[in-house]
């Protein structure tokens, strides 16, 4: 469905992005009251310091891409294998982030145009189930992995994760082989991948199909890392400091290609597309994607 | 202290009793009724283990670990370092001989007491370690050798240094070599196999599982901690996880489960090590087989196939 039509149907459903419905809210990072319209109006990036709100998919969709958006796994949906309950049972927990982020799952993927560049694009988002990754998730980034390298087109990843999700035990985990072995195979065939690492990025996702690309950008401030902070701490009984596991300290220790505000996200990566694609095959290659190129 | 332990004590408290009416040559009638009560209690205990008690036996410090199947192998030539930091001794590899046929070995290694577990950080791989085992597992690929890994770690190491020199990339990068692996891929969960650690060496053709080893998305104590910030009900977090040799088989996650002796493997090591490696030996008989177009389409099939969903096996049934 283009995106238009999609993002307005998929908007209209959704409620306020950031906290409830708040006029004003208040950064985390300097204690600034924003005023809301002002905040969505900088893509929830705080006026004062800079802090970067964490986004939901739609907004972040609406960021990167040129209009259309063209969704793929839509119709691959959770179940409860485990027939788990901890505080509340699995399915309820669900029905709850459904309700509240207007998702269906913690990954959007699809197809979309990227300053002409055809491209397939998935999205996480931290505000269902922590972004964690269960067999939904792994579903779906392995299609669209297969998807763009059946149509030859670039892809990207917005990552967002709390890391494999519990509630799925070991089926969770056998998506970080399924994805990877997408990955291998879609980076085997010559196509590009390129992974943004957004706040937070840890655990399983980080662990896999984060790190596996051939650009890794990570947004600024982001807090990235394996294990999660706690965990560190508890281990070794030790204060952390405070820059430790963000977005900065991995490309001082040489681990990320750059770190980019989100102001200069999209600007960023059409950079990457036109260094490592040809700009002239992108007007062939929007024939990938039917759906865009009837726009 | 571990359950299962404690449950020995209890035996072998037994057994002692047993054997001192005998000597004091108490009628035989009630040293026999004992003696049964002692066989019943027995098999009451280790017939149907709980996921705690599976937790437990997996960690249990008599069980076999991967030195002692290495142990096992004609030959073996351990190779040393990533090339960039240092070598990470909880991570062994190198070029080894499994009856006649040449492997490369991968093993996360624990120790066996506390001054070797301080020296194998207790089988928590650093990213050094995951880095080393990527270059052997490309090595292994080139010269057509298949990978033999064994899988014993509660979870990849969790320290600054890990994480300053990129847990993250160095597992990524283990899973990345397994998926381009030109050769067959047979792992062992030795004992226990918590999260991306153990899974940095679990993407595999064939994945043995001794009955009683437990295999997890998250260690049980790491579970609780996340989901009620209290480590100290991993008994719990076990329950849930599904995380035995049972469960995982009907998942279609394992595929195959070793069988042990009453009491666990470490009652009868030697015996329980051959017949692990003989279903490793046949595994590896069966994938050279395979061409390595064929075993490279098999595995991505295996893992493409866990945990797809009702909805979409149901809307490909339509389509058909």
């Amino acid at each position: 469905m283009p995106m238009p039509e999609w993002l307005r149907l998929r908007r209209g459903k959704q409620k306020q992005p950031i906290e409830e419905t708040a006029l004003w809210i208040k950064c985390p990072s300097c204690g600034e009251l924003l005023y809301r319209k002002d905040l969505e109006a900088a893509s929830s990036v705080c006026m004062r310091c800079g802090h970067h709100f964490r986004m939901n998919a739609f907004d972040r969709i609406d960021l990167i891409v040129d209009g259309d958006f063209v969704e793929i796994g839509s119709d691959v949906l959770p179940y409860d294998p485990l027939q788990w309950i901890d505080k509340r049972p699995y399915p309820l927990k669900l029905a709850t982030d459904r309700e509240k982020s207007h998702l269906s799952e913690a990954v959007i993927t699809g197809f979309a145009a990227l300053d002409g560049f055809p491209i397939a694009l998935g999205v996480m988002d931290f505000h269902f189930r922590g972004g964690t990754m269960g067999t939904v998730v792994g579903e779906r980034i392995t299609r669209l992995f297969e998807e763009a390298a059946a149509r030859k087109l670039p892809c990207i990843v917005f990552c967002a994760s709390g890391g494999a999700r519990m509630e799925e035990g070991m089926l969770a985990l056998m998506q970080m082989a399924k994805i990877t072995q997408a990955v291998q195979r879609f980076m085997d065939d010559g196509n590009l991948y390129v992974s943004v690492l957004t706040d937070p990025t840890t655990g399983g996702v980080s662990a896999s199909f984060g790190f596996q690309a051939d650009v890794i950008v990570a947004e600024a401030r982001a807090s990235i890392g394996f294990a999660g902070r706690r965990v560190i701490e508890q281990t070794i009984r030790q204060k952390l400091p405070p820059n430790f596991q963000t977005a900065e300290f991995l490309l001082e220790k040489g681990h990320i290609d750059m770190v980019v505000a989100r102001a200069n996200m999209r600007d960023t990566l059409v950079r990457i597309l036109e260094y490592t694609l040809d700009r002239r095959s992108a007007a062939h290659a929007i024939g990938a994607v039917p759906e865009l190129s009837a726009q | 202290m571990n359950v299962i332990v404690e449950r020995e004590k209890n035996l072998a408290e037994l057994e002692r009793a047993v054997a001192d009416l005998r000597a004091k040559g108490v009628g035989r009638d009630e040293v026999r009724a004992l003696e049964r009560k002692y066989v019943e209690l027995r098999q009451d205990i280790f017939s149907k283990l709980t996921p705690w008690q599976r937790v437990n036996m997996a960690r249990h410090p008599k069980r076999p670990i991967s030195s002692d199947y290495l142990a096992t192998f004609d030959a073996f030539d351990e190779l040393h370092g990533d090339r960039h930091f240092r070598d990470d001794p909880a991570l062994i590899g190198g070029f080894a001989l499994l009856r006649g046929r040449r492997v490369m070995v991968l093993a996360q290694q624990k120790g066996r007491d506390t001054k070797e577990n301080i020296y194998r950080n207790f089988g928590m791989v650093s990213p050094e370690g995951y880095r080393k085992a990527k270059r052997l597992m490309e090595t292994a690929s080139r010269f057509g050798m298949p990978i033999v890994t064994f899988i014993d770690t509660v979870g990849a190491d969790p320290g600054i240094g890990s994480e300053e020199r990129c847990q993250s990339e160095a597992i990524a990068a283990c899973l990345t070599a397994l998926s381009a692996a030109r050769v067959p891929i047979v792992a062992t969960i030795v004992g226990e196999g918590g999260s991306g650690g153990a899974l940095a060496l679990g993407l595999a053709d064939y994945l043995i599982m001794p009955q009683h080893s437990v295999y997890s998305v998250a260690s049980p104590e790491g579970c609780a901690a996340i989901l009620w910030g209290d480590a100290g009900r991993a008994e719990e977090a076990a329950e849930r996880l599904k995380l035995t040799s049972d469960d995982l088989s009907s998942f279609g996650i394992i595929d195959e489960i070793v069988p042990e002796p009453l009491g666990g493997a470490h009652r009868d090591p030697v015996a329980f090590i051959d017949r692990v490696m003989g279903s490793i030996d046949a595994a590896l008989t069966r994938l050279a087989l395979r061409t390595p177009q064929e075993l490279f389409a098999a595995r991505y099939d295996k893992y493409r196939r866990i945990g797809q969903q009702r909805s979409q096996i149901d809307s490909a049934k339509d389509t058909l």
